[in-house]
């Protein structure tokens, strides 16, 4: 009896703490242990199922449990069946270990709301369906975890529905995360409708095996599939052409941010596409595909980064582009780097949103950035894992995680057979508006005058968090080091088991090594860019904003390119106006048509009853010709 | 001495008849509506003396003369009732009376 | 006997036609006595002597007097003649008049098919009337004459006048309030 018999304890402690605060609800306290325990005790799982794989690994480096047939219906069985291999271990860490860090910082942050055990239950819905999600060896019982994070993600940002300052915005973005994303889920249904078709079962290991011999390289079915596929991943990762749900969805409390909308959710897409690779090698055109988007979100929305106020928005704008980077990695081949990248991110992120959160509590829940300033003397250790983690975002060289993380992914879209240079350039320019931003966003922030007054210091269980994740971005990049460091790479060891390395195209030998300099090089550009506008001269900012010119960049920047207008003409303002036309219900009116010449033609008979006698007359000897004709004649 | 033909009586009866129906869809004084109803009756009796005519049996002439009695008993009675609509409306129109409406 | 036929039955038909377009009631009254007795006449074509009397004695000579008294009563006067004028526009005739064509000529299709004769030769004498009237339809008789007896008792009723419950004393009075 290995451990691995255990790991249906890992999803199932957070659905039974759910169930129990749900159903029960509870003290504050009882809700803080409930909310939080489960979750720490599957992080320990998922540890010592780490450990033994990694010294252990089960045969054929993948371990799956069928705990009992869903359903059948003719040939199709689809199996409540976890699966274990590097890929769910990997994300299951991150999910149990920051998601446990999370939820214990909540239980300070929520401290004064009410709802406290609400919250508690939704997040802990919330980490039971994203472990079901990367678990589930059967496509039916990943859509099922796949579901169940949207649904918890929509209760989560619309948490605050009541507030009596923005109650329509919350419940609003709540609506508008749940909507852009069902369209993401109703492509990813349709996507499993065409691979059951194909291959007669959603079992994922089976489907990858009969994969190549099914399906020709480029078919239009593999087209088709994988297309579906990116379209539920796009939605849920917050990609072009489905993002604009993500900057919206910072109306939630900063926790939820940090833990759905940085961490995990949103890496949903980037799981399903590395689960599923082996369909999209077999569509070229579509993993073409995948780079260009994820290219394109990123530079978008690293640009759109530079021109927000509200710092929450910044970061959301920021995990929009990483999450374009993992989606590049995914599109040149590069499965491990975009992995890697996640873990690292995962790290990252979620420290700049409880740090971020730990700010706006401070600054009483303000959270324009211009507002705040100088708080690194206030707030020394919140601003200290702050720099650690924005270090990390920025790729700092060589201190930082991010560093190791991000270097991989711009030299495979350079040199990877399915990479390209303008991929390269793409990224590149972000990466060098990701450090610019990040500063910005830390300069104004901790720097400069303090515009207001601090009551707050952050307690013990917020620190603690902030501290463990500050740690790991720096540290967490030394278990993959690039070729010129020497070939230390237990990570993407690890992951090959897996997932098949990337493969390179021809390129100069020492390029690795210049571009790894170019690109410390404008990392730290980017840092001296955003000390020069942000700390010293920010006058001139101010001066650009003035002109026509600048302030129409501006504000295309700041309203995410101008997506939210494009989606609201093409598609929201036609469906309202559909639906107002439709208000009186066309359909219905038949039949109220019918109705209503019954009412008519009643009344037109009614007229004949007027109580003249010679009508009557009249009338019956109408009806006695009318008979007398028929009879003689018919 | 020839005979009459038989549906030359029936079509005077006929004729009769239809005047009759005509006077009542037209006319609006009741006393003359009354008069064409009579015209009707004695019509419909000289269709069924007519009948009687040609199988020279007296059922017939007995019909007629119920509906005789019919007719003296229906005109006492309408006459009556215009006398009391006449004391009541102090009219003969017949458009007075339409209380039985809609 | 023919042309005695068809001469009463024209003679019929004008007076009809006169009653119903007429516009003075007693003159209208006196044309149906004269269509009454043409129709008498008819019937002593068709064999029917006992009926020809039958019609003179009851029908034009008490129900039309009694309609003749219920006029003179009423006391219409001119006014009630230029009335009916003005109420006698061409567009009442329309309707009926169409209607009535139709049923017209329904009425010659019904008949042409029939081709019996009637006739004067074997007149009904009185007596087998009664015996057919005392005998088969004895009940229709009885029945008669209780219909008769409640149209005595209705008619009396109906028209009697209603019984003031003041004073005449009173009556100018009731009719200031």
């Amino acid at each position: 009896m290995t451990v691995y018999h255990l790991i249906w304890l890992i999803p199932t402690l957070p659905l039974a703490a759910f169930l129990i605060l749900a159903v029960f609800g509870g003290s504050r306290k009882v809700a803080a242990l409930l909310g939080t325990v489960p979750v720490g005790l599957s992080a320990l799982l998922v540890i010592w199922t780490a450990v033994t794989y990694l010294s252990v690994p089960p045969a054929g480096h993948g371990f799956s449990e069928v705990l009992w047939t869903w359903f059948t219906i003719g040939n199709f069985s689809p199996a409540i069946a976890l699966y274990l291999d590097p890929l769910s271990l990997v994300f299951l860490f991150v999910i149990t270990f920051v998601g446990f860090f999370i939820l214990l910082y909540s239980t300070e942050f929520m401290a004064k709301e009410e709802g406290f055990s609400r919250f508690f239950a939704y997040m802990n819905l919330f980490v039971f369906s994203m472990l079901v999600l990367v678990l589930a060896k059967d496509m039916l019982l990943l859509y099922l975890g796949w579901e169940g994070v949207g649904l918890s993600s929509f209760l989560l940002i619309g948490f605050w529905y009541k507030d009596a300052q923005d109650a329509g915005q919350n419940a609003y973005a709540a609506r508008k995360a749940f909507l852009v994303t069902r369209i993401g889920d109703t492509a990813l249904i349709l996507g499993l409708f065409l691979l059951l078709q194909d291959f007669g079962t959603l079992d994922i290991p089976h489907i990858l095996q009969a994969a190549p011999g099914t399906w020709q390289p480029g078919s239009s079915r593999a087209v088709w599939a994988t297309i579906l596929l990116l379209g539920g991943a796009v939605g849920k990762s917050a990609q072009l052409p489905l993002q604009t749900w993500l900057p919206d969805a910072m109306a939630g409390p900063s926790p939820v941010s940090a833990l759905i909308h940085a961490a995990t959710m949103v890496t949903a897409g980037v799981y399903l596409l590395a689960r599923t690779h082996v369909l999209f090698s077999l569509a070229p055109v579509v993993q073409l595909i995948v780079a260009i988007i994820g290219a394109a979100t990123l530079v978008i929305a690293a640009f759109s980064a530079l021109a927000q106020k509200d710092i929450k928005r910044v970061l959301a704008y920021s995990t929009m582009s990483q999450i374009g980077y993992m989606f590049l990695a995914l599109g040149v081949g590069a499965w491990s780097a975009a992995v890697f990248h996640f873990m690292i991110h995962a790290f990252f992120k979620a420290l700049l949103f409880l740090g971020a959160g730990a700010v706006i509590l401070a600054m009483d829940h303000e959270h324009n950035m211009f507002k705040m300033g100088g708080l690194r003397k206030k707030m020394p250790l919140v601003f200290w894992t702050f720099l650690f983690g924005a270090g990390a975002l920025a790729a700092l060289p060589l201190v930082t995680a991010g560093f190791f993380s991000k270097d991989p992914i711009l030299w495979f879209a350079m040199a990877s057979v399915k990479g390209s240079f303008w991929l390269w350039l793409a990224a590149f320019v972000a990466a060098l508006a990701t450090s610019v931003y990040t500063f910005r966003m830390v300069f104004v922030t901790f720097f400069g005058r303090q515009q207001k007054e601090v009551h707050y210091r952050p307690g013990i269980r917020i620190r603690i968090p902030l501290v463990v994740l500050g740690v790991l971005s720096l540290i967490a990049g030394w278990i993959q080091m690039p070729a010129s460091f020497g070939h230390f790479t237990p990570f993407s060891d690890f992951m090959e088991t897996l997932l098949p390395p990337a493969v390179m195209a021809g390129v100069p030998a020492g390029l690795e090594g210049w571009l790894e300099i170019a690109t410390a090089v404008i990392a730290l550009l980017g840092v001296y860019l955003a000390w020069q506008f942000y700390v010293k001269t920010p006058v001139a900012v101010y001066r650009f904003k003035q002109t026509t010119v600048g302030a129409r960049i501006y504000r295309f920047l700041a309203a995410g390119w101008g997506f939210d207008t494009l989606y609201r003409v093409l598609i929201v303002q036609p469906v309202v106006w559909l639906a107002r036309v439709d208000k009186r219900d066309f359909t219905d009116r038949i039949y109220e048509g019918v109705g209503m010449l019954n009412l008519w033609l009643g009344r037109l008979f009614g007229r004949a009853q007027n109580g003249r006698l010679r009508g009557y007359a009249f009338g019956i000897v109408l009806g006695a010709v009318i008979v007398m004709t028929l009879i003689l004649f018919l | 001495m020839s005979a009459v033909p038989l549906h030359m009586g029936l079509l005077l009866a006929g004729i009769l008849f239809l005047l009759g129906l005509v006077g009542v869809l037209t006319r609006r004084n009741v006393l003359f509506m009354l008069m064409s109803i009579e015209i009707m009756v004695n019509a419909a009796g000289l269709a069924f003396v007519v009948g009687a005519s040609r199988w020279m049996q007296a059922d017939g002439q007995v019909m007629f003369l119920f509906i005789l009695a019919m007719a003296a008993a229906e005109v006492s009675v309408g006459l009556a009732l215009i006398v009391q609509m006449h004391r009541q409306h102090k009219s003969v129109d017949i458009n007075v009376l339409e209380r039985l409406r809609d | 006997m023919n042309v005695i036929f068809y001469i009463a039955a024209i003679v019929a038909i004008v007076a009809t036609l006169r009653v119903i377009t007429g516009t003075n009631a007693v003159h209208a009254l006196l044309y149906l006595i004269v269509s009454l007795l043409a129709v008498a006449v008819i019937f002593f074509v068709l064999g029917a002597p006992f009926l020809a009397a039958f019609e003179v004695i009851t029908y034009a000579g008490a129900i039309m007097v009694l309609l003749v008294f219920t006029i003179m009563m009423l006391n219409l006067g001119q006014a009630a003649a230029k009335q009916e004028k003005s109420w006698l526009t061409a567009g009442v005739w329309i309707g009926p008049c169409i209607l009535t064509v139709i049923l017209l000529l329904e009425f010659i299709y019904i008949f042409s098919s029939a081709d019996q004769y009637g006739s004067v030769l074997h007149p009904v004498s009185p007596r087998q009337v009664g015996e057919t009237m005392f005998g088969p339809y004895v009940l229709g008789v009885e029945l008669v004459a209780m219909l008769l007896m409640a149209a005595i008792v209705g008619a009396y009723h109906i028209s009697g006048e209603k019984q003031k419950n003041y004073h005449r004393f009173f009556e100018n009075q009731n009719e200031e309030i």
